[in-house]
């Protein structure tokens, strides 16, 4: 008997150990209402500096870029803990709007500038000019002063095509949205979700722009058929034909050129119509108890070494004297659609319900 | 355990019997309401975390998108998209297809292992139990990489499957479900009754007449038990669907694309009520036949060995295992090398890139699993034996017990999506009480131990009724409180039974989406739902690293446990051996 009590105490032991083990190692983690305090766990030897304030930021930039730029917040804004939730640019918004009486998020960062515009419309951000505002472009910013929103970069639609399924199956290089139409890409090409990604809508937005609503929706209706796949996130069809699981993926250009240099058999098209593009912003979300630190961040967004952060992965910045990133053709501004961002904003309630009763079918679940 | 009893067997201890008989009625008056206190609470307990929110989602089915009563408007509106009412068709038809594959498949498998004597039964059974260890979406992902447009099979064969779709649902569903169901067959294969057989070979019965009149009929509860949990498992998983679903709707995955994606909660709420509808209505034929199935075993009841089969007859059962298994392994080599490979499937030289999981912000969401599953281990396990115990060997107050045995066995017929659901609904309205919870680990250790209650909670019913309630008796009769006896008799005694809930718990917390996938904030992602993250943002590659470290966590947990239920039986359960 005696010894079943300690087997079960030693076990209970065991079983505490795991979780303060489990804790322990995980200093980026805030400590969770379930853990126990982690009085525990060993002090680091860190300087005994005031504590951290957590921000809570919302963005739809790709994780890789995120990585990068998180790496140099990190020593610039010692003081800030940045809790970080990257959702594709639809979901994103969507959340959001959910969350309107009730924000959970600081700051946004790195949103299309069509999002941002309903967000203004709907009252939810603070205007705040940022450190150094007065040298972002003016077609990167809102027009109030101070300015609800403030744009860092574009990206802009590119076709990835692969080149070894191309031989493979004989399929010729697409150059233009109508080419895209051709009866040979049938169950080849991939596009993401307009509902959900930022680069899809891009693509849709353009195409309606361009052609009209009449002939725009034909098109579309001609797309679909051709059509495999509706992805949620605009990186996926790319990444999709880096690895010949379809011939051709419909997204931005940057993500295209780094999976090239990895080797991928890919081909970058930019549209002869002209390619999309979005602008990516930044603002404060009305409400948030952290205006200090969410300014300091806004302020560290638009600042220098951030831009030239970003300036690795977009060849369109909302400032000038960036050299466009390596692969990119020097003649990229030449080759981008006139996009109406206001048009693009106001119309996509409407454009994405007209869309998701034509096509959701085939979205990705 | 009543008043008279205990006294009579109490009296002869005491000189005094007045004084002593007084003392143990009020003890047993003391005892019993805190019994009933107890019963309580966990009725209280299942009822918050499990009734309510559910009721909120039926509420929600009948609730406009601004919150008014608009009675049936929703199913009215579901029914008359057939763009999007095609789904709850699709989910029936994956979900029956994949069932009887499934079935049909471990049938044949748990038959070989129970009833032939081929060699390596042992390491058959092992290596069929793998897919227990993986998130669902990991095999539709490695299906891609043999069978997807530019899969290995593919492109050596020149054969395109079409994978995308119901095909590579049904085939991920049947991977999934696989060694669930084949549990449960060989359960039922080996409480056959030998001298059934015996009787049939006097008779002079054929083996085929003996397999259709014996050998089925035999394990038709079990059967039906198989069947079960091969469609629920099916209907109501969201991993496969999302990865190789393409353009084929099915209800589990149609809530989270209306509720994640556009935010539509109401419709959200009503596809959820028609997905209960299925899963319940299994759930309870599955319980109507379970009731039956007590007197199939008797005491007269000779247990049924292995048979040696003909030469041919073991070898193709042998050859067709090492099919099974082979794929199996192979589904996980291409993981592996996945994994590691630099550019599949262009460049398969080594790399450790894909490990570095910098979108996820590294390991932090394996620790964030780890600490998740520990604590659902530990408070589940807790939970569960507690209850069972008070359901099952206390004798007061048989109605407030009843109702724990019922709601602790409706989590099965939950799937987790619903329940996710049901839980935003509750837990983020800021008028809640519980509100504080959201965004918490909390909320997912809940959740999660909510929607595996059930298993673990039958396996501690089983557990209990082996022991014999002639314990609680003496230690009344010694004077000692019901939680001495819990403490000091039965927790020993159920120890192997604890620890394989506590195992239940810990795997399944490790591989769950279906639930935390509606209840993650930002820096409490999981392993699993980032293994859906990295899929839906294209890295499949880093998808499949991630899904091998939580299978190595699985199987590492499994060793451990292993060995503590070794080291334990040794020692507490001398018992059961003469």
């Amino acid at each position: 008997m005696n010894s079943n009590r300690k087997l079960v105490a030693m076990m209970l032991c065991l079983a505490l150990i795991a979780i303060v083990v489990a804790c322990a190692p995980a200093p980026t983690t805030a400590p969770t209402a379930a853990a126990p305090k982690p009085t525990e766990a060993p002090k680091p030897t860190a300087p005994p500096a005031a504590a951290k304030q957590t921000l809570v930021v919302y963005t739809a930039k790709e994780p890789d870029e995120i990585k990068d730029y998180l790496e140099i917040a990190k020593k610039e804004l010692p003081d800030l803990e940045l809790e970080v939730l990257r959702l594709s640019t639809g979901d994103l918004t969507a959340r959001l709007l959910a969350e309107k009486n009730n924000p959970r998020a600081d700051v946004i960062w790195g949103t299309a500038a069509t999002s941002m515009i309903i967000f203004e419309n709907q009252g939810m951000l603070e205007p705040y000019a940022p450190k150094g505002v007065e040298s972002i472009l003016p077609t990167f910013k809102s027009p109030k002063s101070p300015p609800t929103w403030v744009g860092v970069d574009a990206y802009e639609t590119a076709f990835c095509f692969n080149t070894d399924v191309a031989k493979k199956q004989n399929l010729p290089k697409p150059t233009s949205w109508a080419d895209l139409t051709k009866p040979v890409y049938k169950g080849q090409i991939v596009m993401p979700n307009p509902a959900s990604s930022g680069t899809g809508y891009m693509f849709v937005s353009s195409v309606l722009q361009g052609l009209g609503k009449d002939k725009g929706w034909a098109f579309l209706d001609e797309l679909d058929k051709n059509m495999a796949q509706y992805t949620k996130s605009g990186s996926k069809p790319c990444k999709l034909a880096g690895t010949g699981e379809f011939a051709v993926g419909i997204s931005f250009g940057f993500v295209g050129l780094g999976l090239k240099k990895g080797g991928a058999p890919l081909e970058l098209i930019w549209p002869t119509e002209g390619a999309g593009f979005e602008v990516e912003a930044n603002a404060l979300v009305k409400g948030t108890k952290k205006v200090d630190a969410a300014k300091k961040f806004l302020d560290w967004a638009i600042g220098d070494s951030a831009m030239k952060a970003y300036a690795k992965y977009f060849a369109i910045m909302a400032k000038g004297g960036f050299p466009p990133p390596e692969g990119y053709p020097t003649d990229i501004a030449a080759k981008l659609f006139k996009m109406d961002h206001q048009w693009s904003s106001d119309n996509r309630d409407a454009v994405l319900k007209e869309w998701t009763t034509r096509y959701s079918a085939k979205a990705e679940k | 355990m009543n008043g008279s009893a205990t006294s009579v067997l109490a009296a002869p201890s005491v000189v005094d019997s007045r004084l002593s008989r007084q003392r143990v009625h009020q003890r047993l008056g003391v005892e019993g309401l805190l019994i009933r206190l107890l019963i309580t609470l966990f009725a209280v307990w299942l009822g918050a975390f499990l009734v309510l929110p559910l009721l909120q989602v039926l509420l929600r089915s009948l609730q406009s998108k601004t919150g008014e009563f608009v009675g049936l408007a929703n199913y009215v509106a579901y029914f008359a998209t057939p763009a999007i009412s095609r789904a709850l068709g699709n989910s029936l038809y994956v979900s029956i297809v994949s069932m009887v594959v499934t079935v049909g498949l471990a049938l044949v498998y748990a038959y070989a292992l129970v009833r032939t004597t081929m060699p390596g039964r042992g390491i058959l059974r092992t290596l069929a139990m793998l897919p227990i260890f993986a998130p669902s979406l990991m095999q539709a992902l490695a299906f891609i990489y043999i069978f997807g447009n530019n899969g290995i099979f593919t492109r050596l064969t020149g054969i395109n499957i079409r994978l995308y779709g119901s095909t590579g649902i049904i085939m991920s569903e049947v991977f999934y479900a696989f060694p669930h169901v084949l549990i449960v067959l060989i359960t039922a294969f080996s409480l056959a009754d030998a001298r059934l057989y015996e009787a049939a070979q006097a008779l002079g019965a054929s083996s085929r007449r003996i397999f259709f009149t014996v050998t089925l009929p035999s394990i038709r509860y079990g059967l039906i038990s198989a069947a079960f949990v091969a469609f629920t498992l099916a209907i109501t998983d969201f991993g496969a669907p999302k990865v190789v679903g393409g353009d084929y709707d099915v209800l589990a995955t149609d809530i989270y694309n209306k509720v994640i994606g556009q935010q539509d909660f109401g419709m959200g709420a009503t596809i959820s009520v028609l997905l209960l509808i299925p899963a319940v209505l299994a759930f309870i034929i599955d319980r109507i036949v379970q009731r039956r199935q007590v007197a199939q075993v008797t005491a007269s009841s000779t247990p049924l060995g292995p048979k040696r089969h003909g030469r041919v007859t073991q070898a193709v059962f042998f050859a067709y295992c090492l099919l099974i298994v082979g794929f199996i392994l192979s589904v996980y080599g291409v993981v592996l090398v996945g994994a590691f490979a630099k550019n599949w499937p262009y460049d398969f030289s080594f790399t450790l890139k894909h490990f570095d999981f910098y979108s996820m912000g590294g390991y932090k969401v394996l620790w964030n699993s780890l600490q998740m599953a520990t604590i659902t281990a530990l408070i589940g396990t807790i939970l569960v034996f507690c209850s069972a115990y008070l359901v099952e060997k206390t004798k007061v107050w048989a109605q407030g017990r009843s109702v724990v045995y019922l709601l602790s066995i409706m989590p099965l017929a939950i799937p987790g999506t619903v329940l996710g659901l049901a839980y935003i609904f509750s837990f983020n309205d800021p008028r809640s009480p519980i509100n504080f919870l959201y965004g918490t680990m909390g909320i997912l250790v809940l959740s999660t131990i909510v929607h595996y209650y059930t298993v673990p909670y039958l396996t501690a019913t089983t557990a209990l009724k082996q022991i014999d309630p002639e314990f609680e008796a003496i230690g009344a009769s010694l004077d000692a409180p019901f939680y001495r006896t819990f403490w000091r008799v039965t927790v020993p005694m159920a120890l192997p039974a604890i620890i394989s809930i506590a195992m239940y718990f810990f795997l399944n917390a490790m591989v769950t989406i279906s639930a935390a996938v509606f209840l993650f904030v930002p820096g409490k992602e999981l392993a699993a739902l980032a293994v859906m993250l990295l899929d839906d943002s294209g890295e499949s590659a880093q998808a499949m690293a991630m899904s091998s470290l939580i299978i190595s966590i699985g199987l590492g947990a499994r060793v451990v446990f292993y060995l503590l239920t070794r080291g334990i039986e040794r020692r507490s359960q001398a018992w059961t051996r003469r």
